[in-house]
């Protein structure tokens, strides 16, 4: 079987001690850094990946991955135990799981989402190690015109499912492809947008961008509101669920997983849509609905399963495809870049050591979060405590050093506090700064394609839709347009995206 | 024109915002040749993205304008703060090389502190004295990353 021998290859390598050690490593700092307050994966990765610029590729990329899964898990811990959704995938985590913590059972639901986002991991691992090697064949299939066709359809995905106005979205989506466009063109050599500014010859970074936006201008948001954290203070005591807990959280395990491993394929899918989805699916089939919103373990046990999932397979378009499918993944493109590593169908065959290296060190850093998790509860609640008055100054510090640390140069960290003041003029006009990352780490392939497409076609648009594969891209995007716009389905969607 | 007041102040905004950029995007752009479709120059597709970015920007003001808009003020900017986080990222952008890492790191600490409004100066100078310790442990003795790290007049 080559999956198996694919597998093989890639435990092999994440089962090197020093890759181990990376993976723990990675799951520790994730979760740390994840655990505290308004810290999402996102920033994590940005704030963490310094200290993985040493490090060779394979153990760096695993390394990454251990911050992001633990960035991840960090989340759902903060969202049972104060109420407070480390990042947007655990929002609805808070719902059911905050309200099991305040009867007492905030061990059992730390355990149900522990329990359940590791048994989505493993299947979630298969399922990318089984789709991989198709999609790779797949991706042979793709042309300028049929990449074009899904990236847009990606960013448009990514807009609909961004909180606020869809056409809002698209103006960021926009926006981040124009600034991508800042530096040198590569078909004709010449600058664009750099103003003479030698450091713009290379376009703009990607991480000081988020990390002057996610970083500095959320910290700036974070100390206008000063509110309360309602932590829950009884010891946390019985981990074990019950018997009739297991009963009832088993299947929403396995429905969260199913739908979170077909949500993280789509491009503009991933964590956040997976848990909402799972979520709206046990309060529909559950045989006690009214217990929703108070405590029913089903909506902790199935968007936890879901996100995590989700979380995992959004690595297969990137890893495929090259496409990364949401903000988290475009960071990891970033980071790849950085090692020079350039996610697309050459990894999986140029690098196949890396790239099954990292699938496995994915199921491996989910074991040891579920190893580490439940004993350490009590730590990260601890942490919980320090001030942000404390904490803030120190997330500064991490993140300067870190833009710094990406050229060693101090260009990137005046970077970081230009995009630190625009990043607080969006929060202030509630725009959506995810679409804005995407679109500036997809835009200059998109700008390629079309390009190539054009050359192709002899400057004849039409061909986008005579291809039968860029038409079903295309019209998906259109369909995701249309069905937005239906008042009923707008409705709903503010509603679930509501932060 | 009664229905023409601005009734959503935010998505206002944020309009203006999309259309300042598209201007100042194709304005720039029209120095470098669009080509033909078949051929682009490297000013085709910035002129393209400008344009379309330019009729969301308009979509989003008329949006606002409409008598159906919901009615939305602008939220309160806190510039006191804004001024402290960013200008401490600039100071440690400037101080770096001058001050070397302890310097500029103590300096960043100390200025940022000043954004909340709970700052003490003890806490902060305690905070600032660990998180330096900290950095210079694991970034420079831990991971060996090439920064400077006494102020250059010691060198």
């Amino acid at each position: 079987m080559d999956l198996f021998h694919n597998l093989a290859i890639g435990f092999a390598t994440a089962a090197q001690p020093a890759n181990l050690l990376y993976a723990f490593f990675g799951c520790l700092l994730g979760t740390l850094i994840g655990v505290l307050p308004g810290l999402g994966p996102l920033a994590t990765i940005a704030m963490l990946l310094p200290i993985t610029y040493a490090l060779q590729p394979d153990a760096a990329l695993i390394m990454l991955a251990g911050i992001y899964y633990g960035a991840q898990y960090g989340g759902s811990t903060t969202a049972i135990v104060v109420n407070l959704p480390g990042e947007s995938s655990s929002v609805v985590t808070t719902i059911d799981g905050y309200q099991m913590a305040k009867q007492g059972r905030a061990g059992v639901a730390l355990a149900t989402a522990a329990i359940g986002s590791f048994f989505a991991g493993c299947v979630a691992t298969l399922a990318l190690a089984a789709l991989a090697g198709p999609l790779t064949a797949t991706a042979l299939l793709f042309g300028p015109k049929e990449f074009f066709a899904l990236m847009v359809l990606g960013l448009i995905l990514a807009s609909v499912l961004s909180s606020g106005p869809f056409i809002e979205g698209i103006g960021m989506v926009v926006l981040g492809m124009l600034l991508s466009l800042v530096g040198t063109d590569l078909s004709s050599g010449s600058q664009r947008f750099a103003f003479g500014i030698p450091q713009l010859f290379d376009g703009l970074d990607f991480v000081p961008l988020a990390m002057g936006i996610f970083g500095f201008a959320e910290i700036v948001k974070n100390l206008e509101q000063d509110d309360k954290l309602s932590l829950v203070t009884q010891k946390i005591t019985n981990l074990f669920p019950t018997r009739d807990d297991v009963r009832r959280m088993v299947p929403a395990m396995l429905r969260g997983t199913a739908l979170g491993t077909l949500l993280g394929v789509l491009p503009g899918g991933g964590a956040v849509l997976s848990s909402f989805a799972s979520y709206t699916l046990e309060k529909k089939l559950s045989r006690y609905p009214e217990q929703f919103g108070k405590g029913a373990i089903e909506g902790v046990a199935g968007p936890e399963s879901a996100n995590n999932a989700g979380a995992q397979t959004s690595f297969i378009p990137l890893l495929t495809l090259g496409v990364p499918s949401n903000v988290v993944m475009a960071l990891m493109v970033g980071a790849m870049n950085i090692h020079n590593i350039h996610p697309g169908p050459e990894v999986m065959t140029k690098n196949p050591t890396l790239f099954w290296g990292l699938i496995a060190s994915m199921w491996v850093g989910n074991l040891m979060l579920l190893i580490l998790n439940l004993p350490l509860v009590g730590l990260w609640v601890k942490l919980l405590t320090i001030p942000y008055r404390y904490l803030f100054p120190a997330i500064m510090v991490f993140c300067s050093i870190g833009v710094y640390s990406i050229n060693s140069g101090t260009f990137e960290v005046y970077e970081a506090a230009v995009f630190c003041v625009f990043g607080y003029v969006l929060i202030k006009l509630q725009l959506p700064a995810a679409p804005l990352l995407l679109g500036l780490v997809l835009g200059p392939a998109i700008e390629e394609n079309f390009r190539r497409a054009m050359v192709l076609s002899r400057g004849d648009a039409t061909v986008l839709l005579t291809s039968p594969l860029s038409a079903s891209l295309l019209a998906a995007a259109a369909i995701a347009i249309i069905l937005i716009m239906l008042p009923t389905i707008r409705a709903r969607r503010e509603e679930a995206l509501q932060e | 024109m009664k229905g023409l007041a601005i009734r959503n102040h935010r998505a206002f905004a944020s309009g203006v915002l999309f259309l300042a950029f598209a201007i100042f995007f194709f304005v720039t752009a029209l120095q470098y040749p669009a080509g033909t479709a078949a051929r682009m120059g490297p000013g085709y597709f910035p002129r393209l993205l400008a344009i379309v970015l330019a009729a969301v920007g308009l979509i989003v003001i008329l949006g606002a304008m409409k008598p159906t808009a919901e009615a939305q003020g602008l939220r309160q900017w806190d510039l006191k703060g804004l001024a402290w986080i960013a200008g401490s990222v600039i100071l440690f952008g400037a101080l770096l090389f001058p001050l070397g890492l302890v310097g500029a790191l103590f300096v960043l600490v100390m200025v940022s502190s000043r954004a909340s409004p709970e700052f003490t100066w003890t806490g902060a100078l305690a905070n600032a004295v660990v998180l330096t310790a900290l950095c210079l442990a694991v970034f420079v003795y831990g991971l060996g990353l090439q920064l400077p790290v006494w102020p250059s007049l010691l060198n």
